[in-house]
């Protein structure tokens, strides 16, 4: 197969990262918007060109460009290549991200560091890109750690607001820890399979049997699902997404929505073969995305701020995906990136528009009544509404139905608390929706409608919530890969599926609607169980109380002032201080007198024959 | 030479010429006479070469020693004439005074 040139997917972003980032603050807007959309589009079109001519992809196509390191027979390459999965994920990566390039030209366009904006963006489209395609664990680590700090980076975009800059922080931070976890697995790796190529990894794991108890690969699989954990999002390492909505809402749409957030999925999903071998390791896959769903959707029926019910949508919906990859429905979890993409980027972008429209305000409270006065926003939002909540036939229906369908054949409680997470978030999402664009307006803003490079890319993304389910059908496309789990399709799992969804929207209605006055009085009904799902478990405090202020103690009161003030400094200022003393006392021998040098050269010349003469006395 | 005075003999008066030579140039304070001193230690050092020389018959110290005596004589003409500037622009002998060149 002739090469095909796949560097350029990432390397067109990284040509605009570099011209905006060195050149965009002397270039007009226009000239920005050129060269940030341009390279990205440019790099959708090659993807879609390079599909035209693998074809089918039955195989792998690899490509070898340099070899990176070599160390005795450990051989890393710098190795793109492409497959099904990749496939799929390019699509998104690019597809999806292009028309969010396309909506923060709009969106971005009263904001001041405007190039730098656009050149962090491009810098995370070459990351990610990087992350999909690369064809070993060290080269998708690579793509992991700069999708990270481009998070980092626009997170705290807003580099004047001291919240920005403390959520950026705490992403980078509770990243970190997940990191660490996927650099263990590769020092595993490395040691047990000497490569960290795909192909050669996935060849040796798969003789070896099934690990019945805890063994390598369990170990191996536990560490990625860490690094996981952290990129994804899951308990415990959620806390740093929903701070993450400091960021501009494009930002938070495309890397804490759409993609960025989704690489533990793939990773997980890329790694498929290794977490087959380990049952336990499964075990705990989907657990920890049962709880993170249940939690999450608890917490986003509680929160006010548009931003932050949808983050914890995306926390939610980020869980169901780790059910699905848990349970064995690796193809469903991917599904489920596909179709979440649409829509949470939909959703995201939707409230971006809202929230411009409203000039800045985020609160649900100081919203309503705002269909009429956005109804583009409203008919686009309203898409993304039904597909999120389960209706058929949109896209969620048919990624959560899959899910739900592969956890019942798994393990039917699963299933249960997958229903039931269907409510809520059917409940959530109306509840947004009803108390933005329904009711009476509470704000004193005056709305308006945002520009059509805004509304645009939202139509496209509104179609493909819609249509997006029935028209890719990604587990299909993505069976030579991971064979379709048995189990049949069950119709009264579908319909109680949907019902939950429904139900969950009806419930909205009826409380945000019909009698608006109910949820306070609900609210107050659970007094003390509605206290703790708003402020989030007290997660974040507890967490402080436990790491972060013993740490930050320490390093204040030890690292910091007996190790750093007294010992390190203390060295340091010793040593001058030292030199300085020793100085001052010799310096005093420098009299200018040439008798008291001489009676010095007399003092030496004594004591050399006298050593001479112990020395030589003792030889004798 | 009788054989009877040894060696050591001479090395032991070179020592005590050579001391004499140190304490005068530590401790006078005229010019002349710390000028003088030096050329107490490069004499008594001389004794030491002709002492050796004579002990080891071998020529090296004879030679060693002429060396010392013209370095001796260009010093001492050099020498004075500096002393005898000095005097004439300070009118002072004393060691002490002519330090303008410390500090």
């Amino acid at each position: 197969m002739q090469d095909q040139q796949l560097w350029l997917i990432p390397a067109l972003p990284l040509v605009g990262f570099l011209i905006n980032g060195l050149l965009g603050r002397r270039f007009p807007k226009a000239l920005v918007n050129v060269v940030a959309l341009g390279s990205v589009l440019f790099s959708f079109a090659w993807v879609l060109k390079t599909f035209n001519a693998l074809g089918g992809l039955e195989t792998a196509h690899v490509e070898r460009y340099f070899s990176w390191i070599q160390s005795g027979s450990l051989d890393i390459g710098f190795d793109l290549s492409v497959d099904r999965l990749t496939a799929v994920m390019l699509l998104v990566v690019t597809g999806i991200g292009s028309l969010i390039h396309i909506y923060a030209t709009g969106y971005m366009s009263h904001e001041g560091g405007y190039y730098r904006f656009f050149a962090y963006l491009n810098l995370f489209m070459f990351f990610m890109l990087t992350l999909v395609l690369g064809n070993n664990f060290l080269v998708m680590f690579v793509g992991w750690e700069g999708v990270g700090l481009c998070s980092y980076l626009l997170i705290g975009f807003y580099t004047l607001k001291k919240s920005a800059g403390d959520a950026a922080k705490k992403a980078f931070i509770v990243n970190r820890i997940g990191d660490f976890g996927f650099a263990l697995a590769m020092f595993l790796m490395v040691v047990n399979f000497g490569s960290l190529d795909f192909q050669k990894v996935f060849a040796a794991v798969k003789p070896m049997p099934v690990e019945q108890t805890a063994g390598l690969l369990t170990a191996i699989a536990l560490l990625l699902f860490v690094g996981a954990t952290g990129k994804s999002a899951q308990v415990p390492l959620y806390v740093w997404l929903p701070d993450a909505m400091e960021g501009p809402t494009p930002v938070s749409a495309l890397i804490h929505a759409a993609t960025m957030v989704t690489a533990g999925v793939y990773m997980t999903a890329r790694s498929a073969v290794i977490f087959q071998h380990s049952p336990m390791a499964m075990d705990v896959v989907a657990i920890v995305g049962v709880i993170t769903a249940v939690m999450a959707a608890t917490i986003g029926i509680t929160q006010f701020d548009i931003k932050k019910v949808f983050a914890y949508s995306t926390v939610s919906q980020l869980g169901y995906m780790f059910i699905a990859c848990g349970v064995g429905a690796f193809s469903a979890g991917i599904y489920h990136v596909v179709t979440h993409a649409f829509f949470k980027a939909l959703l995201f972008l939707g409230a971006g528009s809202v929230i411009h429209a409203l000039g800045g305000e985020q609160d649900l409270r100081h919203m309503g009544g705002l269909w009429k006065k956005i109804p583009i926003t409203f008919g686009v939002l309203a898409c993304a509404w039904v597909a999120i909540s389960g209706v058929p036939p949109f896209a969620g229906f048919y990624s959560k139905d899959e899910i739900l369908l592969a956890a019942h054949h798994h393990a039917p409680w699963m299933y249960w608390v997958g229903v039931v997470t269907a409510g809520m978030t059917a409940f959530y999402v109306s509840r947004a929706i009803f108390m933005c664009f329904f009711g009476d307006y509470r704000g004193h803003h005056h709305p308006h409608e945002s520009p059509v490079s805004m509304w645009g890319p939202l139509a496209v993304l509104a179609l493909l919530s819609l249509a997006g389910g029935m028209y890719f059908k990604v587990p299909h496309y993505l069976e030579p890969m991971f064979p379709a789990a048995e189990g049949h399709h069950d119709e009264t799992l579908v319909m109680i599926s949907v019902a939950a969804g429904l139900l969950g929207i009806g419930i909205a209605a009826l409380l945000y609607v019909v009698r608006p006055g109910l949820p306070d009085t609900i609210a107050a009904a659970f007094g003390p169980v509605y206290k703790l799902v708003y402020n989030k478990y007290f997660v974040d405090e507890i967490y402080d109380a436990a790491i972060v202020n013993p740490l930050v103690g320490t390093s204040r009161s030890f690292l910091w002032r007996v190790m750093d003030a007294g010992i390190i400094d203390g060295i340091v200022n010793g040593t001058g201080f030292a030199a300085k003393t020793i100085g001052g006392g010799l310096r005093l021998l420098q009299s200018g007198n040439i008798r008291s040098y001489a009676a010095w050269v007399t003092a030496g010349c004594v004591l050399v024959l006298l050593a001479i003469g112990v020395v030589a006395g003792g030889v004798r | 030479m009788p054989a009877a005075v040894p060696v050591s003999y001479y090395l032991i008066l070179s020592a005590i010429l050579f001391g004499l030579g140190v304490a005068g140039f530590l401790f006078r304070r005229n010019i002349i006479t710390v000028f003088m001193s030096i050329e107490l230690m490069l004499n008594a050092v001389n004794l030491s070469f002709i002492a050796f020389s004579y002990q080891l018959r071998q020529v090296d110290g004879h030679i060693f020693a002429f060396f010392v005596m013209v370095v001796a004589a260009a010093e001492a003409a050099v020498g004075l004439a500096i002393i005898l500037t000095v005097f004439k622009n300070r009118s002072t002998l004393a060691i002490d005074d002519v330090s303008s060149l410390n500090n």
